[in-house]
């Protein structure tokens, strides 16, 4: 079986989990004959080709025939992502206007013929222009390899995956990792965004989700068919995984949050939950590590409770840090108001840091032994982490359970129930 | 009658405390960022302080003791002269030796703790006197607090320590339609005079000498001169009070503001009624008119001229509020060197760069400001101060083990 899998980054040269994800689930797809073409915007040259053959799409140049043109642009016509937009136009200038744009498009289209599009590969300004061009040199590596299944993980490349399958006829297999619904609240979230997953979603064969919460929210917030959508659980691979010695500088037992201070990671409940600990036990301390947008209010928060020589706040870490920090806790929690997956409780576990999540966070579905707590229940929050820090027996038992359960994780099983879902997808079922 | 001119400028310079990180906290005690602390010493000793006391220097001996003023040096920052920077402290020395320069007494770190310890208060404010009596051979007798900070039991606190002198702002929330150009004693203890600074008069010179947008722009020693003669008409006495950065470092060189200097007593004493005075001496020569009445503590600091660029917002109280929580303690050791830290971490600065209020004072504020947000200034400020309490606690736990053998 050989698959056209579409990526936005890729170890080692990653700014978030999904790079990480992808790493995991190629080489076990691999352990199970399946060969991969994967497709990144910007390669570096030093990635892990173990598993998979790197196509570097910096390095495509676009070469859809001339003749080709006509019918190329009206397959692909999906991806003028809301480019003609123009406020206060009555009808007959808008479709004076339309002709203009279908000019200046085929304009656009010889200049963009046989050259290369240089894409930077991070999530920058120019994010939605990368976006379309991505799905356009897509078109081209679609119609120059041989494949039997198309993958595309998250939105950045739903629309290169939508190319692909019109280019080449063959099934197209969406995997969500996040919805838009999990990066702002819901009456705040980014409409173009949800435009392109909901066109992706709606133009795949089958969907993968990362876990029943997201899959909760494709089939009801997207409207989606309930099967044709398949959750396969996230796994995490440790092989290389090295726990760090550190000097801990201080004796007292700490707790920690680690992630982006922002709406979805939940801080403030993290923050509320510390100070009812500290009433009872005033020599525990908290870390908060990471930043975000809620940064500066939840520093004022921890001043205002009057707990801040036991609140500490380390900015963002990178790492090493990142390591030598599970080294230092005592106890993990993960108090994210809408999570996905949520790969660092398995870190935390995997260091041997007892870990409280929430109820709302899909690695909480694969978790027998990790405390659960609904994000906003802070007595419970409060009571789990006093638990684990006073009682040798809950956290010792918590550690045990943890590292079992971690272990069992395997990207090797995840893998197997894609290769099913390609199966699924190539015989339309 | 003759009437009195003072000034009378601040030296200080802060312990800027160095990147401290969550991973340091018990394993690294260092506090102070000492390359910018020395770096910015220097800088401001080469562009003001060495140029600027040659130049008064000049002055007092070419107009043979008609020209006085008067200094505050803070007791750290005449620590940094002596390590970094010797012969700044050999000048005002030499400036001590004219007899036209006056000292005043202040706390020792440039702290804010005349508003939360009596007893703290006093510990610097005679740690101060007695460094003063080290270096310049005479004990001062005016006093001036932290960034003017001051209120009616401030005021009488400072009469309980023997000053019957003591400078502040000429708040005009607290004045009204009274004037600052006049004597006033403080409400509780009339022996306690105080002379309140004339901020118009003083600003036009500290914050608005190069402003060129400024309708009076250029200033001149004689149209200033002339303002003077102006605002003493019916009053008796202008005090100028400002920072000496002032010259060479908030004014450049390149404005002029030495060559201001340098023109403006000849101005003076030539067309004005005005005699420069010492602080001492212009509450021995003038009567005070009024009690002043200061129930909430006033400063010299920002439009609102209260402590709220120190103490103002939650940041600011939580750790003004935690670190004042640990003075008893922290006594107890009777550790030098726990002592020493815990009076650096007191100073005023620490305070003024979590102050959050951008937009008003914004200007002023970054001026002075290593942090890029308050943010940053608490969170560094708490991780080392956490540090600091993990080692007073120790040697609590230590002098306890010791007293039960």
């Amino acid at each position: 079986m050989k698959v056209l899998m579409f990526g936005w980054e890729f170890p080692p040269h990653i700014a978030g989990g999904l790079g990480t994800a992808c790493h995991g689930l190629t080489k076990g797809l691999a352990k199970h004959d399946v060969e991969i073409l994967f497709v990144m915007p910007s390669a570096s040259g030093d990635e892990d080709q173990s598993a998979v053959k790197i196509v570097n799409a910096s390095d495509v140049p676009f070469t859809q025939t001339w003749s080709d043109m006509q019918t190329f642009l009206n397959k692909v016509d999906f991806l003028r992502v809301s480019s003609n937009l123009v406020p206060y136009i009555d009808p007959q200038l808008y479709s004076e206007y339309g002709s203009e744009i279908k000019r200046s498009e085929y304009e656009q289209f010889k200049v963009k013929y046989g050259a290369k599009y240089k894409f930077s590969g991070k999530y920058g300004a120019n994010l939605m222009e990368e976006v379309a061009s991505y799905a356009m040199v897509a078109a081209t590596i679609a119609s120059e390899n041989t494949f039997d299944v198309i993958h595309a993980h998250d939105w950045l490349t739903y629309a290169a995956g939508i190319a692909a399958k019109r280019i080449s006829g063959k099934p197209l297999v969406i995997h969500v990792h996040a919805t838009s619904f999990d990066r702002g609240s819901a009456d705040n979230i980014d409409t173009r965004v949800f435009e392109i997953e909901r066109m992706g979603m709606l133009e795949a064969d089958k969907v993968i989700t990362v876990s029943n919460l997201t899959r909760n929210i494709v089939i009801n917030k997207y409207g989606i068919d309930p099967s044709k959508v398949i959750t396969v659980h996230n796994a995490v691979d440790f092989n290389e995984f090295q726990q760090v010695d550190v000097r801990r500088g201080v004796e007292d037992k700490i707790v920690t949050f680690l992630g982006r201070i922002t709406f979805q990671k939940g801080p403030e409940y993290f923050i509320e939950a510390a100070a009812k600990v500290l009433k009872r036990m005033p020599n525990a301390r908290f870390v908060m590590a990471g930043n975000g947008d809620l940064m500066n209010r939840s520093i004022r928060r921890v001043a205002k409770l009057g707990i801040a020589d036991r609140f500490h706040f380390t900015g963002f870490l990178r790492g090493a840090d990142v390591k030598k920090m599970f080294s230092y806790s005592d106890v993990y929690v993960m108090p994210s108001v809408s999570e996905p997956f949520g790969i660092s409780p398995l870190e935390a576990m995997k260091s041997n840091v007892p870990t409280i999540i929430s109820k709302q966070s899909g690695v909480a579905e694969v978790l027998k032994y990790a405390i659960k707590v609904d994000f906003w229940d802070i007595d419970a929050m409060a009571d789990a982490m006093y638990g684990l820090l006073a009682y040798p027996g809950l956290s010792e038992m918590s550690i045990r359970c943890g590292v079992e359960e971690v272990n069992a994780l395997k990207w090797e099983n995840a893998a197997l129930k894609i290769k099913d879902v390609y199966s699924m997808a190539i015989a339309g079922e | 009658m003759d009437k009195s001119l003072c000034f009378y400028f601040q030296v200080h310079q802060p312990d800027r405390l160095r990147l401290y990180r969550f991973f340091d906290i018990g394993n690294d005690s260092q506090y102070f960022d000492e390359f910018a602390n020395k770096t910015i010493l220097k800088r401001v000793a080469e562009r003001c302080y060495l140029p600027m006391n040659s130049l008064m220097l000049e002055l007092i001996d070419k107009y043979k003791g008609e020209f006085k003023i008067a200094y505050s040096i803070s007791g750290v920052a005449l620590e940094q002269f002596e390590k970094y920077a010797p012969e700044v402290l050999e000048s005002f020395k030499k400036l001590a030796a004219t007899k036209c320069v006056e000292f005043l007494a202040e706390t020792y770190s440039h702290s804010l703790a005349s508003l939360a310890s009596e007893k703290e208060f006093k510990a610097q404010v005679k740690a101060h006197a007695a460094a003063i009596k080290k270096h310049f051979g005479v004990t001062p007798k005016a006093f001036r607090n932290t960034e003017l900070i001051y209120s009616d039991q401030i005021g009488a606190q400072v009469a309980d320590m023997g000053y019957n002198v003591m400078l502040t702002e000429g708040a005009k929330h607290i004045l009204g339609w009274k004037s600052p150009n006049y004597l006033y004693t403080n409400a509780i203890n009339p022996k306690m005079k105080l002379l309140l600074k004339n901020f118009n008069l003083s600003d036009d010179i500290a914050f608005r000498f190069s402003d060129r947008s400024n309708p009076n722009w250029p200033l001149t020693s004689d149209k200033y001169a002339q303002w003077l003669n102006e605002a003493c008409v019916n009053d008796e006495v202008i005090n100028l009070f400002m920072d000496y950065e002032t010259f060479g470092e908030h004014q450049r060189h390149s404005t002029g503001i030495f060559e201001f200097m340098r023109a403006l007593p000849g101005a003076v004493l030539e067309n004005t009624n005005l005699k420069f005075r010492t602080p001492s001496e212009v509450a021995q020569k003038h009567q005070p008119v009024a009690p002043l009445h200061v129930p909430f503590a006033i400063s010299w600091a920002d439009e609102e001229r209260d402590t709220s660029a120190w103490i103002g917002n939650e940041l600011q109280n939580e750790a003004f509020h935690k670190l004042y929580s640990m003075e008893k303690q922290v006594m107890a050791t009777k550790d030098e060197a726990l002592i020493s830290d815990y009076r650096k971490l007191q100073e005023s600065d620490h305070f003024y760069y979590m102050c959050t209020k951008f937009f008003s004072d914004g200007a002023v504020h970054k001026y002075f400001n290593p942090y890029d947000t308050p943010y940053e200034a608490f969170i560094n400020y708490m991780n080392a101060f956490s540090d600091f309490q993990l080692r007073v606690d120790k040697a609590t736990a230590a002098k306890k083990r010791k007293s039960s053998k």
